[in-house]
């Protein structure tokens, strides 16, 4: 058995020690990447906002009746 | 505020400086949380010899310590920010405390899940219901109460304060995580690590692990940072600094 075969196996505890590893990897790169999902998602909706009140002020006010 | 506080602690408290503050700082903290991460398991992986007594089973420690270490370092900070945000009403201390809690719930889920991998092989069992497991699914609970508090109300500043309180009320807690070792009879093994004493492990051993307690110290910073980034920009929605972060992210 080569080196890299001995330290995959760890011992006979591989079934332990990598899913441990995985978990701490996968938990800590999701809790890296949800705020930038988040951030990109409060400026768009920030944007449509800002859109939506710049179309109101700009449109023209209704003439007044005429008597 | 009391003029005690020096200008520049009252600066960094304002929303923009601190989305700036952060932003300039945070690569700094992730590079270092990957580059003593990286050192830390290659010493712990790799150079650090097989334990006597439980073969490489025992190389879980290099991430199931660290973590625990955090889920009461994260609590006690979230403690403090709480503390701040209830007394002086500072909105970035909300932010802090209200972004520490899916972190510090993200270290104590990864402690309780290789803790039970660990406990499998050793113990003979994945769950037991002793001190030290019980009072840190506790700590699970806890951190998942403030988070499930704080976005129970329409309102997230009164969200934030009443998170705070239960956050407050929990700090209880870490103390009894941190000694039930000591106060109850367990299953789990003592503490390994020693500040002020001599740890129970050789140095091949010991320093990958202090370097992975130094890496996710370093990693906490950066994934605050960039939470407390995030929430500022939701929270001053309606504020010219935020409008125009909105509008040069729109062009670029």
């Amino acid at each position: 058995m080569n080196s890299l075969q001995t330290f995959f196996a760890m011992g006979g505890y591989a079934m332990y020690v990598w899913p441990a590893y995985a978990l701490f990897f996968t938990v800590l790169i999701a809790d890296t990447i949800a705020p930038g999902v988040r951030r990109r998602r409060v400026l768009r909706e920030l944007r449509t906002r800002l859109a939506r009140q710049s179309m109101r002020q700009n449109r023209p006010t209704p003439a007044p009746p005429s008597p | 505020m009391s003029s005690w506080i020096p200008l520049w602690l009252h600066k960094l408290g304002s929303p923009p400086t601190f989305y700036r503050f952060a932003g300039s700082l945070r690569p700094w903290a992730m590079a270092l949380a990957l580059l003593l991460g990286a050192v830390g398991l290659y010493g712990g992986l790799v150079l650090a010899p097989a334990d006597y007594q439980q073969g490489d089973a025992y190389r879980i420690i290099f991430i199931h310590v660290p973590s625990a270490e955090m889920s009461m370092f994260i609590y006690a900070a979230m403690g403090a920010a709480a503390f701040i945000a209830l007394v002086w009403r500072i909105k970035l201390a909300e932010v802090v405390a209200m972004e520490s809690a899916p972190i510090g719930a993200a270290f104590t889920f990864i402690t309780l899940v290789t803790g039970s991998l660990w406990g499998k092989p050793m113990w003979g069992t994945w769950w037991t219901w002793d001190a030290r497991l019980t009072s840190e699914l506790v700590l699970l609970f806890l951190y998942l109460g403030v988070i499930g508090l704080y976005h129970a109300f329409e309102d997230r500043r009164q969200g934030a304060r009443a998170a705070a309180f239960l956050a407050i009320i929990g700090i209880i807690n870490v103390p009894i995580v941190h000694f039930s070792v000591n106060w109850w009879n367990t299953l789990h093994q003592g503490s390994t690590v020693n500040i002020f004493g001599k740890s129970k492990m050789s140095w091949d051993m010991l320093w990958p692990l202090l370097t992975m307690m130094l890496a996710t110290k370093f990693y906490y910073v950066a994934s605050l940072f960039n939470r407390v980034r995030t929430d500022l920009l939701a929270l001053e929605g309606g504020k010219d600094w935020v409008r125009k972060i909105a509008a040069d992210e729109a062009r670029s």
